[in-house]
């Protein structure tokens, strides 16, 4: 293994033991290209405006996000560029030393190059007029108001030592490595979430808050010191092992078995029935919101992750709902104002959007996956300009939209729209729903049938899968539940706008979906709560949402296709090239390798 | 026997409540399309336009099809060849436009934008648009669709998507979210007469050049050695590479061409519209997409004939068909139009006007 050398003349890898080709070695290619990779991003970063948008967020004590990414990009690119390549079966392990510290400085050294190149031209040609972000301001953060020859020199230095640095992660053992990984980006995470974490915290009582973070809303040093150490540890300390557990639980006779399940789901209700108390009025808002979304994306989970049909006008149906709400509640709904209350309404509101489902279904059974994905998104797009254009206004009253939609009453409790505290209760009670009607449906006959749709039409056809009314029940139940989305948007916001039912609702939507993990139900939640929550929290990364999402679903499908939290199911099939593949080395790995016929 | 199947070949044309659905779509359509325009022909629509008006609608309808065209060549190759719909080609002109603004404002401050030069300087902008969306074109094909070729259709197709909100906000940071004027050009201000029929300047030069565009990339397909490749390797790429065809050059090559009649539409439709803005490939694009579709995608000729089709659609029928139904403020519902003739065509026929069934699943 470690004795056979990692470069040279194959000759020289003759030793005793099985014959291996010479491991595959950072190359220099490898290395420039991703010293390239460095410079463009920070240009883009810096060329997009981040870098000043992101000046004013301090994480630990006085240094602020903007130079967290510049710190970042060349650690994270000098990182990579040193990485060795995968080693396929029949070649040698590569050795990791000098030579992936070197491959990280010449890097550091090429992404100084790409930004000497940009700051010769963004500061002596004035592109303010058509690139409003390439201001002095941004060239004086970058050059750390230095000037440009001095400042260059820091980044250059900067750019050498921090990839260095990153490419030295490559020597580590693994666990330690990633151990620093977590307990780094934990730190950041903690920092910027500080109004959540330091109010969660002052509202249960914890003391320790005022250690923790500074007035300016950063971390103080003793306190990411402390962070970073708990993580750390956390981390290294080996875990319990979940398999016996979760054998136990598997043992447990199936009343017990469901006993158990029941008291989890019961502790997990309770600490989320906590948690607007726990949080402040604006923080309560912000997760009213990303409740929306997550009751959306649940809708979407089973038309997409269960059934695969790429619905790009999902936030038809929310309008839909939205819309129908308001007409029936409204008592300025400018036709006709029937004045019902929200319970009254929402059988109506239902069975709306079941028709719309229908509707929007209907047409595109027979259409395959991405022209049924372009023409469900002509069909959203229809939605908005019907309900904006001059024919429809005098019954949706167009770019006026509907006003002072009433709140909900559930006996003597008022969900009011304003008071966001009590208003997650209404919508965390839809989404558990959602959410239990999506495990239900997962095992039942029709989730099956869904699957099997998915995976093949043809083949799912054959085996008696009734594909239209499975595809249509998809439409509907998806339909149904983003329409009580849409009812809780409308009484949220006691009034709607035509302009909220744009595509970018729908693509927000599926990149909940993709980045939680197609079918699966956790993943969703959480990726509601990063995607939607999180930049209302964080609101100078409100301009770069769409931009951020964009670059997630790229990456979620060139990396990790089955999502960051994948349904079990879901992963096995996307995987299953790579599991074969796992299952034809193991079957090999007795044989001589083959692939070293050129080298021996 | 015979008559048993006779039996049973009789029960098999029972109309199932969705194909019940399907035909009801189309009458209505065709019903809207003739009382629409019957009704605005004889006078009693909401709008009554003279002779002129419609002629002028026409060509306008013409030129803006002569970009959708150009637009929906990119679309059409890259489905010839891969079998994908590539998502982010909308954005592949955006890109241009973006581009293009920026060197016309940097060139519209020299001398050069005054007198003659003006000339070069368009050259000068139309090959920087050109480049741009040829470059973002393969960069996409590198990045993002390379490695998910052989995947799931919907994998490459998400990656589309994701590559498309990507670029327009990368275009909007780097660009701003504003409306960007183009500079004017004095050459193209004016009227023309062609066979007595007065265009725009600016028309004219859209609709003769995109024909001529056309008409080279058709014979550069079908006449030259590289055409060929691409043409086999629409047809099988594995025999096309056993025949020592370079798979991995010629997808680039196709992904190449559609970016720069990309580039190219998206000069096109600066001069004709006079803006750039990032979200302006979207819904051109979407448009493009229908264009290629109804005549029939993957076929080069079809391009040609959707584009023109659905620019006359987008420019006519809102005033023939939707005011002749009595809608008031028609032009508003022109999209709605676009996108509902994308839906009646996929049902009525997929195969589009020239080309062959691809809009049903045959894998």
């Amino acid at each position: 293994m470690a004795e056979t050398a990692r470069t040279g003349p194959p000759d020289s890898s003759a030793s005793n033991g099985p014959e291996l080709l010479p491991a595959r070695d950072v190359g220099v290619r490898q290395v420039v290209r991703t010293g390239l990779l460095a410079g463009l991003t920070i240009a883009f970063v810096a060329s997009i405006g981040m870098l000043v948008a992101f000046e004013g967020r301090a994480v630990v004590s006085t240094l602020t996000l903007d130079y967290v990414i510049l710190v970042a990009i060349p650690m994270g690119f000098g990182y990579l560029a040193a990485k060795p390549p995968p080693q396929f079966e029949g070649f040698a392990v590569a050795r990791r030393g000098g030579r992936n510290l070197l491959a990280g400085a010449v890097a550091g050294v090429v992404t100084g190059g790409m930004l000497a190149v940009y700051l010769a031209l963004v500061g002596n040609f004035n592109v303010r007029e058509q690139m409003p972000n390439i201001s002095p301001e941004m060239i004086g953060r970058l050059t750390f108001q230095q000037g440009l020859i001095k400042g260059w020199a820091f980044l250059m230095l900067g750019s050498v030592a921090l990839s260095t640095l990153g490419a030295a992660f490559n020597l580590l053992d693994r666990t330690l490595r990633r151990a620093l990984a977590y307990a780094l980006s934990w730190l950041i995470v903690i920092g910027l979430l500080q109004v959540v974490v330091s109010t969660i915290l002052n509202n249960l009582g914890f003391p320790l808050v005022d250690r923790l973070y500074n007035v300016a809303g950063s971390l103080t040093i003793p306190g990411a010191i402390g962070v970073f150490v708990v993580i750390f540890v956390a981390y290294v300390v080996p875990k319990p092992k979940r398999e016996p557990i979760k054998q136990g639980y598997a043992e447990l006779p199936a009343k017990k078995r469901r006993l158990v399940l029941v008291g989890i789901v019961l502790a997990i209700l309770a600490i989320l029935a906590a948690v607007p108390h726990l949080l402040s009025s604006d923080l309560a808002e912000d997760l009213n919101l990303a409740g929306i979304f997550l009751l959306m994306a649940l809708g979407l989970n089973i038309v997409v992750g269960l059934a695969g049909l790429l619905d790009l006008g999902y936030v038809a149906f929310f309008a839909v709902g939205a819309y129908a709400a308001a007409v029936l509640m409204s008592p300025l709904s400018p036709k006709w104002a029937p004045g019902l209350i929200f319970w009254e309404a929402l059988p109506f509101v239902l069975l709306a959007a079941a028709f719309a489902g229908l509707l929007v279904g209907t047409p595109v059974l027979r259409m395959r996956g991405d022209y049924l994905a372009i023409v469900t998104l002509g069909f959203g797009e229809i939605a908005r300009l019907l309900v904006t254009s001059t024919w429809l206004t005098p019954y949706f009253g167009g770019a006026l939209g509907i006003i002072r939609i009433p709140s909900v009453h559930v006996g003597p409790v008022e969900f009011l729209g304003a008071n966001s505290q009590t208003f997650f209760y209404l919508i965390f009670g839809f989404a558990i729903v959602a959410a239990y009607a999506s495990y239900a449906l997962q095992d039942s006959r029709l989730g099956r049938a869904w699957m099997a749709i998915r995976e093949d039409e043809t083949v799912a056809e054959a085996m008696g899968v009734n594909i239209v009314t499975a595809k249509l029940w998809a439409f509907m139940i998806g339909a149904v539940i983003a329409s009580v989305g849409g009812a809780l948007f409308a009484v949220k916001t006691a009034s709607i706008f035509p302009n909220s039912f744009d595509i970018i609702v729908s693509i927000t939507v599926l990149a909940i979906v993709i980045v939680g993990g197609m079918g699966s139900v956790p993943g969703v939640v959480l990726a509601a709560l990063a995607l939607r929550g999180l930049p209302e929290i964080l609101q100078e990364f409100q301009s770069f949402r769409f931009l951020i999402y964009g670059a997630l679903l790229i990456f979620m499908m060139l990396r990790r296709p089955e999502g960051f939290i994948p349904s079990r199911r879901r992963a096995r099939e996307l995987r299953q090239d790579e599991v074969l593949q796992d299952a034809w080395v193991q079957a090999h790995r007795e044989e001589p390798a083959e692939v070293g016929l050129e080298g021996s | 026997m015979a008559q048993t199947l006779r039996k049973t070949s009789r029960r098999t044309i029972r109309l199932t409540p969705v194909d019940a659905f399907l035909w009801l779509v189309r009458i209505a359509a065709v019903v809207a399309i003739v009382v629409g325009t019957f009704r605005t022909l004889t006078g009693r629509g909401l709008v009554t336009l003279s002779g002129a008006q419609w002629r002028d609608n026409v060509v306008s309808g013409l030129s803006l099809g002569a970009v959708y065209a150009l637009i929906a060549l990119g679309y059409t190759m890259v489905y010839g060849v891969l079998r994908f719909i590539n998502f982010a080609h909308g954005e592949v002109f955006m890109s241009g436009t973006m581009i293009g603004f920026f060197v016309a404002t940097a060139l519209a401050r020299t001398g050069l934008w005054a007198g003659n030069g003006i000339y070069l300087a368009l050259l000068i902008v139309l090959l920087a648009s050109m480049a741009t969306s040829t470059f973002i074109a393969v960069l996409l094909e590198r990045v993002a669709y390379r490695p998910l070729r052989g995947k799931t259709r919907l994998i490459p197709f998400i990656t589309a998507i994701g590559a498309s909100f990507f670029l327009q906000y990368a275009f909007a940071g780097l660009f701003g979210t504003s409306v960007h004027h183009y500079p004017d050009v004095a050459q193209l201000a004016g009227q023309v007469s062609i066979a007595g029929v007065p265009v725009l300047k600016t028309q004219a030069v859209v609709i003769v050049a995109a024909l001529l565009m056309m008409a080279g990339l058709y014979l550069f397909v079908e006449r030259t050695k590289t055409g060929k490749s691409i043409r086999a390797v629409a047809e099988d790429q594995e025999t096309a590479q056993l025949m020592g065809i370079n798979v991995d050059r010629t997808i680039v090559l196709v992904f190449a061409i559609g970016g720069a009649m990309a580039g190219i539409a998206a000069f096109l439709y600066t001069l004709v519209f006079g803006q750039a803005f990032f979200l302006i490939g979207f819904v051109p694009g979407i448009k493009a997409f229908t264009a290629s579709v109804v005549g029939g995608i993957g076929n080069i000729g079809g391009a040609m004939v959707g584009g023109m089709l659905i620019g006359l659609i987008e420019a006519v029928s809102p005033n023939l068909i939707l005011s002749g139904l009595g809608i008031p403020a028609a032009f508003q519902l022109t999209d709605v139009v676009v996108f509902l003739a994308l839906v009646v065509i996929l049902i009525f026929r997929p195969t589009g006007l020239l080309g062959e069934r691809v809009a049903e699943d045959r894998t």
